[in-house]
């Protein structure tokens, strides 16, 4: 998957910065308006597939030095281990809470452990699907 | 609120070793490992005193309450021993390994199996729950395999490994579908609450108490399941003596005795568990005489002895049809002899393991046709076996003796009782029972004088023979110890740990008068009959020679295990066969499975349910706009059809998906545009990287008329049920709807986004496997594509 294509590397590079904000500004928008782990996590996949197709597999690798199975199964054990926590405070498998704090600069913030599970099916699902991508494409 | 964390200790300690084993290097892993048995035992100990007096410990944790399915576990006389015996062993075990596997081994796979395992023996015995019990029962039988299968480059632990995981994971599922009889029966899944209960009419009951002995019986090796024993014995001896003789094969025998209460005083119960015991116990007996290998004769001997407590326990239920009557008290006498050998066979086979293992280690064979002749070189072994030895064939003064005859008092009183037909064929169980012990008598001997007497034969042997380690020696001589304490005083083990059991099996008895007290010293018919075993199997020993040829009916043709591999290879080849038939590997065929199977489980539903409705006047007025957009689509679609080139047809389903995600904003679902951009975006990149592996477009075109003409019935059938669906949801009713999470979401789950509090916490269930699912689905690509087999590698397999 080695593409030469100045026009698209040039894009790529002031574009990866607004795809991955929009990633991670999803991500916790989620809450409360349009987004969440699985949106973040897709528009950040697509955000590393895109340096992927812009540059060769060795450059982005240098980069991004993770093993994205890894990083899938890390996704798996945070969403279910956040599920299994509330067994331990003796409340039903998945119970999740949520609070508002104070915070000097933010004002009232909302914090919820649901963001904890949310953020192991974004990880899963960056991590799958940059899994899938780069084993079909790395194939000899 | 202890006790649960008791259970997750040894699950928290595996979960860190892959992290941590790399920081160790210069300990064996083992001394770390250690420490976790060890201190549930100081843990456990402290119990003691206060279950003695009656007392017992409970704790909930709510796990899936609106199933009825919490985390409850229950500490009473009953499962004190086992997690004594667990904890107990566990130590000596970790101990003795210690020394036994060496550091190039992959220690921090074993201690993680390992440890796996206590955790899972300690859920079972702790678990009130009948589903929680059975998701240990379980994993017990899942680290088993793994640790059977620990030397996994050679065949006949893979083998060994497969055979009690499939016997026992069988066993395991029948009883899963006695739990769900009873649960259904009782309306309760606590054993507790069940326990109390009376059942006995219900229709469910036979069946119940069948599948639950199923599961039973296959965990703890009875006859015909007992095949897997012998071959688990591939495992590393620590694990052998650990699981598959003092702990893990007792799962059967604890739930057997935990149930006594439910299905104690019904006839199938006594007879099935009585009959199957005293089967087992003489086959095993009868089997163990004729091995050659010193593990194998004592996997045999772990057969029988469990044979014997399962029988016991047969037995032991007839109390709970006479009542607690002061002449009918003789009957809960075989359940205490059964709580009681229990204990001492995990005392006396633990030890007699360990010695195999130092054997094993120190002279490299454990055949006995290449040993003999070791007391001289290995004095300390020797005294262990010896003490072993004496304790399995029921002689004095060890432990069990005392245990032994008090089996034959068992048998001898229920030969005289009138009930379940016992009057006509009583008379056989005590015949049976002391054939039996003949049979045991002659192994032991043969495990002492074949090992240790005799002739050496130093040009038969691979290695100098020489005495192990003291630490290798530590943990069967504490076992040896206990085996001469419990001798002595047994009183001490019957007042302390064995009546707060027996108090456990019979709620309602009057425990001072349920509880024995033991003489070491005694005369009586038992004792004759331990006499006679003595002089017959000295006399059979030593004739063995002459009638040996008996066994040479029983051929490996005409064996359980010839059924056994003949069930599995057939089992393959059809499985193979059917296989084949249908994974063709091409994908037309499998796109027409997956639509065929869809249309017609969806169309099917919805004529068979007559569910379907339409009504166009509730329809919204559809805007221009929209119909342009609808007219883009299907303008795409079409096209799709003549599309020349594979590249053409992406492109256009693209647009196809990209207008759907633009119909989503115009219907005010912005979560869902998101969501459909990305995924047609990351669908797209996928096709353009699988276009190489892809045929080329055109071949599809040279199909023969028919088959194209089925292709586009297939298609056609898709996109109507499709559409079927798109305009039935309008009026259909057969679900709850949903549309009250859209006022509960800031309440209940603390956000405004609907769909993301319904993904994330109203149906979080469906979320976190859908996770699940997609990380697997990640797996199969990577390992379909990434990992193919070496070169040479199918070689190394089969060593």
């Amino acid at each position: 998957m080695k593409i030469n294509d100045v026009i698209l590397r040039t894009v790529t590079k002031a574009v990866i910065f607004i795809i991955l904000t929009l990633g991670v500004y999803l991500f916790f928008a989620g809450h409360h308006s349009p987004g969440g782990g699985f949106i973040g996590g897709l528009v950040l996949a697509s955000a590393i597939v895109l340096l992927y197709l812009a540059n060769d597999i060795e450059t982005v690798h240098k980069g991004l030095p993770f093993n994205f199975k890894k990083v899938a199964a890390i996704g798996v054990l945070l969403a279910t281990g956040t599920a299994m926590v509330s067994i331990f405070f003796n409340r039903p498998f998945l119970t999740q809470v949520a609070t508002y704090i104070e915070l000097p600069l933010l004002g009232k913030t909302s914090f919820s452990s649901v963001t904890l599970f949310e953020a192991g099916v974004a990880l899963t699902v960056v991590g799958t699907v940059v899994t899938i991508i780069l084993s079909i494409s790395e194939e000899e | 609120m202890f006790i649960s964390l008791a259970i997750a200790l040894p699950f928290i300690i595996a979960a860190l070793i892959p992290l941590i084993y790399k920081h160790i290097r210069q300990w064996h892993l083992g001394w770390f490992v250690l420490a976790v048995p060890v201190a549930l035992f100081m843990f456990f100990i402290r119990f003691i005193q206060p279950v003695a007096t009656g007392k017992v410990f409970t704790s909930t944790y709510a796990w899936i309450p609106s199933f009825n399915i919490n985390f409850v576990t229950y500490l009473d006389g009953l499962s004190l021993i086992f997690v004594l015996l667990i904890t107990g062993v566990g130590s000596l075990v970790t101990l003795y390994s210690i020394f036994y596997l060496s550091e190039k081994e992959s220690l921090h796979h074993f201690y993680c199996y390992l440890l796996l395992f206590m955790g899972a023996m300690l859920g079972v015995v702790l678990s009130d729950n009948l589903m929680v019990l059975y998701a240990f029962w379980e994993l017990t039988s899942v680290s088993s395999f793994l640790l059977i299968a620990f030397w996994h480059h050679r065949k006949a632990s893979r083998a060994g490994a497969r055979k009690a995981m499939v016997i026992t994971v069988l066993g395991g599922i029948s009883m899963l579908a006695g739990f769900l009889m009873l649960a259904q029966m009782a309306d309760s899944f606590s054993v507790r609450e069940i326990a109390a209960m009376t059942l006995t009419n219900e229709a469910l009951f036979i069946p119940a108490m069948l599948c639950i002995l199923l599961g039973a019986f296959t965990k703890s090796a009875q006859f015909p399941f007992h095949i897997w024993l012998p071959d688990a014995m591939e495992a590393p001896t620590p694990v052998s003596a650990y699981l598959h003789s003092a702990t893990m094969v007792k799962a059967g025998i604890y739930l057997v005795a935990r149930l006594s209460p439910v299905f104690g005083g019904s006839a199938v119960w006594f007879w099935v568990i009585t009959v199957i015991g005293l089967i087992t116990l003489f086959w095993g007996s009868f089997n163990a005489v004729r091995q050659t290998d010193l593990k194998a004769l004592l996997a045999y001997s772990t057969v029988s002895q469990l044979g014997l407590i399962m029988s016991l326990f047969g037995v032991g239920s007839m109390a709970y049809y006479f009542g607690y009557a002061d002449e009918h008290l003789i009957y809960t006498q075989a359940t205490f002899a059964a709580l009681f050998h229990l204990i001492n066979h995990s005392t006396f086979k633990g030890a007699l393991f360990m010695m195999v293992g130092i054997v094993d280690h120190e002279v490299g064979t454990r055949d006995i046709r290449r040993l003999g002749g070791l007391m001289a070189m290995m004095p300390v072994t020797f005294t262990i076996a010896m003490a072993g030895s004496l304790s399995m064939a029921g002689l004095p003064p060890f432990n069990g003796f005392l245990s032994k005859e008090m089996f034959f008092s068992a048998m001898l009183t229920i030969k005289n009782v009138d009930v379940f037909a016992l009057s006509s064929i009583g008379i056989l169980l005590p015949v049976i029972a002391w054939v039996a012990s003949v049979f045991t008598f002659i192994y032991s001997v043969i495990l002492v004088t074949k090992t240790f007497f005799g002739k050496f034969k130093p040009e038969r042997l691979d290695k100098r023979p020489h005495e192990a380690p003291f630490g290798m020696l530590i943990s069967p001589l504490i076992l040896s110890l206990s085996m001469l304490l419990i001798f002595f005083f047994p009183n001490v083990l019957a007042q302390y740990i064995l009546s707060p059991a027996m108090r456990s099996m019979y709620h309602e008895a009057p425990i001072e008068k349920i509880v024995p007290h033991i003489t070491p010293w005694h005369f009586n018919t038992e004792l004759m009959m331990t006499v006679g075993v003595i002089l017959i199997g000295l006399l059979l020993y030593k004739y063995l020679p002459k009638w040996r040829r008996v066994y040479q009916i029983f051929t490996r043709e005409r064996s359980f295990n010839a059924l056994y591999d003949a069930s599995i290879q057939k089992a393959e080849q059809w499985s193979d066969h059917v296989t084949m038939r249908y994974m063709t590997g091409n994908l037309t065929h499998y796109f027409m499975y997956i639509y065929v199977c869809f249309v017609t489980l969806v169309s099917g539903y919805f004529i068979i349910a007559g569910t379907f409705s339409y009504d166009a006047t509730i329809n919204a007025p559809i805007a221009n706009y929209e119909w342009i957009m609808v007219f883009v689509i299907i303008f795409a679609a079409f096209y799709i059809l003549f599309a020349k080139q594979r590249m053409t047809a992406v492109l256009l389903n693209s647009v196809i998906g990209y207008v759907i995600a633009f119909l989503f904003v115009v219907f005010r679902a912005p979560d869902l545009a998101l969501t459909q951009l990305v995924v047609e975006s990351i669908t797209t990149v996928l096709f353009l990287v699988c276009f190489r592996y892809l045929p080329d477009l055109q071949a599809g075109k040279k199909r023969s008329k028919r088959a194209r003409k089925w292709h586009g019935l297939i298609a056609i059938a898709t996109g109507a049920t499709v559409t079927m669906i798109g305009l039935a949801v309008l009026n259909y009713d057969k679900f709850a709807p949903i549309s009250s999470y859209f006022d509960d979401a800031l309440n209940l789950a603390g956000g405004a986004n609907i769909v993301n509090t319904i993904l994330g916490d109203f149906r979080a269930f469906d979320t976190m496997l859908e996770v699940v699912v997609l990380f697997i689905a990640g797996l199969g690509v990577y390992t379909l594509t990434k990992l193919k087999p070496k070169k040479g590698a199918a070689k190394d397999e089969n060593q």
